[in-house]
């Protein structure tokens, strides 16, 4: 397997391009566990980490812009996220435990794809705009687009993902980050979740389908109504519906669908 | 693949594949058999090192990704002439050592901790060792130990 170390962005660009088929790796937290036990079997590895241009967390104006490459522990003790974009933190905060969190980086958790992904539902309900970079040039995609199916993103074989532009919340509104899981610790979701309520209600779940999916029905139907103890039983029976949820190693579906609609429940009673 | 790293108190030269997991180097080919190989998944704990002031796992850093001047830290690099650290004493005196297998990684995930936040609260303790897996269940005497060293 041949190893390549860009020294910066346009080298990792420019390696990316040339082998479009070669493995990147960030953090390694993922990858590094498929690599050495073999499951991965790629022609070669581009090792990423640490290429400060896309590491930064910063403000533009309404938006807080999060780069690919920022740690986890980076946004969990970031000023600016505490401040504008907390749940993101809280999010973080749930991923493995201080050693993951110390070396995966937020760009893994998204590039690797995993429906389980804690981060993933944040990005959702926040409705962010995602920077991929090639060595032909950049292009942003929604973050509600870029799940094509389970594991397949809209990145390019030769795009690098930048940076996460999130706008950032307001005083009044309330979120919540919840997640269900063997332990609380080192435990990958059986079910994850990210809620909001602005002016409207935004509700974005992980590990239920194929890929991090927004509860649209859901939403329109918290929109339109006065959010009571009845409309949160009806809003807790048309979540159940639109998740997908399937049996596997860590869970069962019927429980993941049950679980699903308990975390809504909880968010709605206590905003 | 050739590194020039600060390992434990000295400086030292490392030649080695870079696709070699980094706990490979440590144990077989630099002979630093302190951190111990236990999930190789990066769940564990056991191969908890710290690697410019942060505790990583070593099971899940390939060798490539050490950068010229990178500063290691292992179980061995916290005896200081010959005399065990403070923490270490701490874990003797608790009786927090069982079989000893998670024992190396716990007390980076401890130093990792102390050295950022003189004043951890038990619920930052638990955190801190929250990805360090004892077996034994011997827990309470370990988070004992840490506790004792604030």
């Amino acid at each position: 397997m041949e190893f390549l170390s860009p020294k910066n962005l346009n080298e990792a660009l420019k390696f990316k391009s040339e082998h479009p088929d070669f493995t990147v790796l960030a953090g390694g937290t993922d990858a590094c566990t498929l690599i050495n036990s073999g499951i991965l079997k790629s022609k070669g590895l581009i090792n990423i980490y640490g290429i400060k241009e896309i590491a930064e967390i910063k403000e533009n104006g309404d938006f807080l812009e999060i780069g690919a490459l920022a740690t986890l522990t980076q946004i969990i003790e970031n000023r600016l996220v505490s401040k504008f974009l907390p749940v993101l933190a809280m999010a973080c905060k749930t991923i493995g435990a201080r050693q993951i969190q110390n070396r995966g980086t937020i760009g893994g958790n998204v590039m690797n794809a995993s429906p389980a992904g804690d981060a993933l539902p944040v990005f959702l309900a926040y409705e962010t705009k995602m920077e991929l970079l090639s060595a032909k040039g950049s292009r942003l995609v929604l973050f509600e687009k870029f799940y094509a199916g389970y594991r397949k993103t809209a990145a390019e074989a030769d795009e690098l993902a930048a940076k996460f532009i999130i706008k950032k919340c307001d005083d009044k509104e309330r979120f919540a980050f919840m997640k269900v899981g063997t332990r609380r610790a080192q435990s990958i979701s059986k079910v994850c979740a990210c809620f909001r309520q602005s002016s409207s209600y935004k509700i974005a779940y992980g590990s239920v389908a194929p890929t991090p999916i927004r509860c649209y029905v859901t939403e329109k139907f918290l929109n339109g109504c006065k959010t009571d103890a009845f409309a949160a039983d009806e809003a807790v029976r048309l979540v159940r519906q639109e998740v997908s949820p399937m049996d596997d190693i860590r869970s069962t579906a019927n429980y993941r669908r049950h679980v699903a609609g308990v975390l809504l429940k909880r968010f709605l009673e206590s905003v | 693949m050739k590194r020039r790293i600060k390992l434990n108190n000295g400086i030292i030269n490392a030649d080695a594949d870079p696709i070699r997991r980094l706990i490979d180097v440590l144990r077989y080919d630099l002979q630093v058999t302190g951190t111990k190989d236990g999930c190789g998944e990066g769940a564990c704990g056991a191969c908890s090192i710290i690697l410019n002031g942060e505790c990583v796992n070593s099971c899940i850093i390939l060798f490539g990704q050490i950068e010229d001047g990178d500063e290691i830290l292992t179980v061995e690099g916290l005896l200081k002439d010959g005399k065990l650290s403070r923490l270490q004493e701490s874990f003797v005196k608790n009786g927090a050592v069982h079989c000893g297998a998670c024992i190396p990684g716990m007390l980076l995930s401890a130093t990792a901790l102390l050295n950022k936040n003189l004043k951890p609260t038990d619920e930052e303790i638990k955190d801190s060792i929250s990805g360090n897996l004892c077996r034994c269940t011997g827990y309470g005497k370990i988070i004992k130990a840490i506790r004792e060293c604030i």
